[in-house]
């Protein structure tokens, strides 16, 4: 009866996403590596990576919007999954680098040797693993999420108590990654990065390569937030979403669907972050400052929130201004203008751009059915009209007759 | 003590000594209160005496501070919670409407049907034949078929008391607590509402109704209890009940 | 056995010239020949016991020359012609000087050597030093030097200490020639038992830190009454101790803890009796520091006499600075948001990274300098901790502006119909209260108050624009902590995390610290999702 999960995930807009996604995540690697330096349509390797941090950005955001767009939770710490999912690529990272580091210590990364470590802490162990980091990549996170969830959920704590929380979480971590003897580096976190998987991370071919797996891992993402947020689970999510209480009384258990959604999101959050890692090259433990995951919040916002579409398209946006802003003379003014930007999206633009947008689409649409309707009805009434004058033609006729 | 048990475990549902305090005041004193399977049960009572409490109590929703709820002579409820409870085949109707305003019609029904609630089974869950059906002809009981796929918040007041009526139906509990299932509708509709409540009850469904319309609860015909502070003040026919003198005398204040 | 017969008649000479001293109450008059002559010219017989006895008769004489002379002779710059029995100082320029008189010299004679230190010497110059500021005619002075000399517990300077203590007046200095004095006896090898278990009691009578670290050196081979009563010594100097650390972790729990209520109170109102989340609160607090700085700008450029005032002239500029902007932002933004409090969150997160920005771009993104005004400057003792005035005077400062909001909630109008439009909007609107007009001042009230605990704070912190950063998270914590709605509950709340964060503090270290009372308010909050003290009902629930 339910049509399959492929073609009832896959609407019109999500399969324009798809698609625009595709194209993007094929033709910019082309262009890098095939069409010469000069030519007009060639892009450089630093959009290429530059792109990349924004496609693993609008992976968090995606993991963001299932939760806060379908489920009500806004977590104000979805940071701190995104940077555990990159400490956990990161470490598998400086495992690679191994004696060409400055110490030339073939098992301890430099600071670690810096630092007077006599061994590698066991929680280093497994990670000169790649299956082993891409493993723990989604198990950290995951775990971290599904934890803090049991707790938080079948305690009932829920809307701004949760954000708060999930707030205090991440400036927890925040103050612990800072500390040099945590065993991840301290201030300066990991960097120098080598190669991943024997592929230099400098080298163009790495980058698109990891550019097309962060498209990849976008679309992948997307798809199964639709999967979820399209099955009858969806629909218990927003139930969730718009009355909690009144989802229990019909026998839901509020607090495994939430728990589901917040883990498989921090997981979301976990790859993100670990594609993110080898493009920039560092991860350290700003990431887990409580601004960072407001800001991530804010990009879903922006986008629109319960669309998917519009979390992925807001974090770009966002993110492209921000660089574009940040790099010119307009510097100083970024912050009021992100500043603004959370003001005027809440008080005007309450469903985003995406979300305004449907809006407007379906207006337009009832609008023309309504015309249709109306242009059918009036028609129907002229020819009912011309019937009747017909008839009184023919009584008039008969009249004069 | 023989003679409780038997009494516990052929009631469908058993309420015994309840209280319940918020912070000093007592909603519910000492509420003792039996269903029978297959009964059908209106209660009456003046604002405040405590009638949506005690459907909190049944449903899990308040803790009573003392006192026994059991419910099919088994089952504890007072150790439960909200969701264990409703599994148990306890429904419930809320005094004000609650429905899922965001979501379609069929979608408020399609979430009260009693399947498989657990995050796997609704993961993964396909509609059938028969549960299509089921919808299907509950849209139609409620007369809401046109509007299936309207969202529930845009639906008047009356039409949403149906639509969560509609969830109770297809949610099939084996009790249904029905909090002022009639306020808001017309004559009409509320002459259909109390046939389709013994229509109900006539599938051998445990109904409790909660009602201060009385041409309605004289229409439903079944016993009545008339609650006041928290205590039953009077039990029995709708014309007993209301003959009872201190039943006129809270309803019409001392 | 030399030894001991050198020293016994050097001591009681020492001893009477000591005693001579101090009754003349420092010799100024320049004798020709008396004993400060001997001292130097003793310097020059050549022998280690000569220079010792040379030491400490300088040492008794107190000459105003004496600490050039053993300066020089610990830096081995002090040369002595053994014929002529005439010392030098060569100074560290090569110029030479008679080391008696201080008159100029051409140039040291061939025959002139350096004079001689060994170790032991080595000790006798340092304890000396000591020696000779004990007699100094400055209070603090010969308190330190006391003390210091309780650390050293040189032998030779007991006499010094014997007699300065006789002639002492005031009493802190008394007691640490005291506890000098024990010091050195309880070293003392040929000091009886009766003098060491006296001295063990006075040691103990201190019972601090230092007087533990002194009965841990004392060397073994002590006898049986002695030893066993340092032992009991330590123990109660243990005990004494633990309490006393216990005492100094509540004190600063406190501190902290007033520090948290004075940077929550406001938010107790916005976010506990409002129920708005106003992320900018810290931002708040922020611009009360600013303003303090503006002010002590002011004053400082034109009116200079005014700046122990300054910060009671901020106190009321704060309140309005911030009252006025929090107006403002509830008019302009937060009004259009009642009810959806996910939101609030966000557009007050903006807010704040506006406010932020704004005060980096007209203060500059540094540490500003706010000073505190001379009566909150310095600190004084209170049985083993130290008291700043600070810290007092904000403890002080965040008790009296609870009271103050209390009285104000409880008893003004404005506070009466506050909680009735905390409690029941409608309703109150029905009644006649401009509901709007209350939001605005109760949120403006609120900021007001973060306001004035930036004043307080200014005192303690980094006038920065990252000012408000730092207390927001915690001042959330506090109010969810103690229970949204509820002041009582932030008052205790903040006192509690305070005092809770300051024990772990030792324990854990300060981060570790942090965050295990984070991760402990998590949890609580897991078993009491409304904090402490809960307001029950269904008014929660709407
Ligand atoms: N959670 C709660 N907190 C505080 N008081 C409560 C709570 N729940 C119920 N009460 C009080 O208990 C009393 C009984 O309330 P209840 O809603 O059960 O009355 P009712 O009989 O359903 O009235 P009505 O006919 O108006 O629906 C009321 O005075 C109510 O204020
Ligand atoms: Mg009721």
């Amino acid at each position: 009866m339910t049509p399959h999960i492929l073609t009832r995930s896959l609407n019109r807009s999500a399969t324009v996403f798809l698609l625009v996604l595709a194209a993007l995540g094929i033709l910019l690697p082309l262009s890098n590596l095939l069409l010469p330096d000069g030519s007009f349509l060639h892009v450089p390797t630093y959009l290429i990576s530059l792109f990349g941090k924004y496609v693993c950005y609008a992976l968090l955001a995606l993991s963001i919007d299932l939760i806060w767009g379908y489920c009500g939770i806004l977590s104000l710490g979805h940071g701190a999954f995104f940077a555990l999912g990159g400490y956990a690529m990161g470490m598998y990272l400086m495992r690679q680098i191994g004696t060409r580091g400055v110490y030339a210590n073939p098992i301890l990364p430099d600071f670690m040797v810096f630092l007077n470590y006599k061994e590698l802490p066991w929680y280093w162990y497994g990670f000169d693993m790649f299956w082993f980091a891409a493993l723990m990549v989604l198990i950290v996170p995951g775990l971290l999420a599904f934890c803090f969830g049991w707790l938080a959920f079948r305690s009932r704590v829920t809307g701004v108590y949760l954000s708060i929380i999930t707030q205090a979480m991440t400036y927890a971590l925040l103050l612990a990654f800072f500390r040099n003897d945590f065993g991840f580096g301290g201030n300066n976190g990991l960097t120098d990065f080598k190669d991943i998987l024997g592929f230099n991370v400098q080298a163009d071919g790495t980058r698109a390569a990891l550019f097309v797996l962060s498209c990849l891992a976008l679309g992948i993402g997307f798809l199964i937030c639709r999967a979820v947020v399209t099955s009858k689970l969806g629909k218990v999510l927003i139930a969730i979403r718009d009355a909690e209480s009144r989802t229990r009384f019909l026998g839901y258990r509020v607090e495994s669907y939430k728990l589901f959604v917040f883990t498989l999101s921090a997981c979301m959050a976990g790859v993100a972050g670990a594609l993110y890692v080898p493009q920039v090259g560092i991860i350290n433990p700003g990431e887990f400052a409580p601004g960072n995951s407001i800001e991530a919040v804010i990009w879903v916002a922006v986008g629109g929130r319960g669309t998917l579409v519009g979390a992925a398209l807001g974090a770009i946006v966002v993110n492209y201004a921000k660089t574009v802003f940040t790099s010119g003379p307009l510097a100083p003014y970024w912050l009021f203008m992100l500043g603004a930007l959370f003001v005027l999206v809440t008080l005007l633009l309450p469903k985003g751009i995406i979300g305004t947008f449907n809006a407007w689409w379906e207006g337009r649409k009832e609008k023309d059915e309504a015309r249709d309707r109306a242009q059918r009805d009036s028609a129907t009434a002229a020819a009912a009209e011309s019937a009747a004058r017909e008839d009184g033609v023919i009584e008039r006729t008969m009249v004069k007759r | 003590m023989s003679l409780l048990e038997t009494r516990t475990t052929s009631a469908m549902l058993y309420l015994d000594g309840v209280h319940v305090s918020f912070d000093g005041f007592h909603a519910i004193n000492n509420l003792s209160l039996t269903l029978e399977p297959g009964e059908m049960r209106a209660i009456i009572g003046p604002n405040g005496a405590g009638k949506t409490t005690m459907m909190d109590i049944i449903t899990g929703k308040t803790k009573p501070d003392k006192g026994e709820v059991v419910f099919d002579g088994t089952t504890d409820l007072t150790k439960l919670d909200e969701t264990q409870i409703a599994t148990l085949g306890i429904g419930r109707k809320f005094q004000k409407p609650t429905v899922f305003e965001s979501q379609t019609i069929e979608d408020n029904l399609l979430l009260a049907l009693n399947v498989d609630h657990r995050v796997r089974g609704t993961l993964f869950w396909r509609r059938s034949e028969p549960e299509s059906k089921r919808i299907d002809r509950v849209l139609e009981i409620i007369r809401l078929g046109d509007a299936r796929d309207r969202l529930a918040g845009s639906l008047s007041h009356g039409q949403k008391q149906w639509l969560e009526i509609g969830m109770l139906l297809a949610q099939d509990p084996k009790l249904l607590l029905v909090d002022e299932p009639v306020a808001g509708m017309t004559d009409v509709e509320t002459h259909q509402t109390a046939e389709l409540l013994k229509e109900i009850n006539s599938h051998d469904k445990t109904v409790v109704v909660v009602e201060h319309d009385m041409t309605f609860v004289r229409e439903l015909g079944v016993k009545v209890t008339c609650l006041h502070e928290g205590t039953v003040l009077a039990e029995g026919t709708i014309d007993d009940v209301s003959a009872n003198e201190r039943v006129v005398e809270v309803y019409l204040g001392r | 056995m030399p030894l001991i017969r050198l020293l016994r008649p050097s001591l009681s000479r020492l001893l009477f010239a000591a005693l001579a001293l101090a009754f003349v109450h420092l010799a100024t008059q320049p004798a020709l020949a008396g004993p400060y002559e001997d001292a130097v010219a003793q310097f020059a017989a050549g022998s280690f016991a000569d220079t010792e006895e040379a030491i400490g008769k300088l040492v008794a004489s107190a000459h105003p020359r004496a600490a050039t002379i053993i300066v020089a002779l610990q830096d081995g710059r002090l040369f002595a012609d053994p014929d002529a029995k005439t010392v030098f100082i060569k100074a560290e320029d090569g110029k030479v000087t008679d080391a008696a008189t201080g008159d100029a010299v051409a140039a040291l004679p061939d025959k002139a050597s350096a004079v001689r230190l060994n170790n032991k010497l080595r000790r006798a110059v340092s304890g000396a030093m000591a020696g000779l500021t004990l007699l100094s005619p400055d209070l603090n002075k010969r308190i330190q030097a006391a003390q210091s000399v309780f650390k050293t517990h040189d032998e030779t300077v007991l006499p010094t200490v014997e007699a300065a203590l006789k002639a002492e007046k005031n009493a802190a200095a008394k007691q640490a020639f005291a506890e000098a004095r024990a010091a050195i006896l309880l070293f003392k090898q040929d000091a009886s038992d009766v003098d060491k278990l006296d001295a063990i009691a006075v040691i103990k009578a201190r019972g601090d830190q230092e007087a533990m670290a002194l009965l841990t050196g004392v060397p073994a081979g002590q006898s049986a009454a002695v030893t066993s009563g340092i032992a009991s010594a330590k123990a109660a100097i243990e005990r004494n101790l633990a309490l006393w650390s216990m005492v100094q972790n509540a004190w600063y729990g406190l501190s902290l803890g007033s520090v948290l209520l004075l940077a929550a109170i406001g938010l107790a109102i916005t976010f506990g009796v409002m129920g708005v989340i106003n992320m900018a609160h810290g931002e708040m607090v922020m611009l009360g520091a600013y303003t303090t700085f503006v002010v002590q700008e002011a004053i400082r450029t034109r009116y200079p006499a005014l700046f122990d005032y300054s910060l009671l002239i901020a106190v009321p500029l704060a309140f309005l600075v911030a009252g006025a902007i929090g107006v403002l932002i509830e008019r302009s933004v937060i009004r259009f948001l009642y009810g959806r409090p996910l939101e609030t969150l966000l557009a007050t997160w903006g807010l704040s990274l506006i406010q932020q920005q704004a005060v980096r771009t007209l203060f500059g993104p540094t540490n500003r300098e706010v000073g505190n005004p001379s009566w909150m400057s310095g600190a004084f003792e209170l049985g083993q901790i130290t008291i700043t005035y600070n810290r007092l005077w904000i403890l002080c400062f965040t008790l009296a502006v609870f009271a103050i909001l209390l009285a104000m909630l409880r008893y003004t109008s404005l506070g009466l119909e506050m909680r009735a439009v905390t409690q029941n909007r409608r309703m109150a609107a029905s009644m006649g209260i401009a509901t709007s007009r209350v939001d605005a001042l109760t949120f403006g009230l609120g900021s007001g108050i973060a306001g004035i605990a930036g004043v307080a704070l200014s005192q303690i912190d980094n006038v920065s624009p990252n000012l408000g950063q730092s207390y927001i998270i915690d001042s959330f914590m506090v109010v969810v902590f103690g229970g949204v709605g509820n002041l009582w509950g932030t008052l205790v709340g903040a006192f509690s995390l305070g005092i809770a964060n300051k024990f772990l503090e030792p324990v854990a270290g300060a981060v570790l610290g942090k965050i295990a009372i984070l991760v402990l308010i998590i949890l609580f909050i897991q078993k009491r999702p409304r904090g402490l003290f809960a307001l029950k009902g269904r008014a929660v629930e709407a």
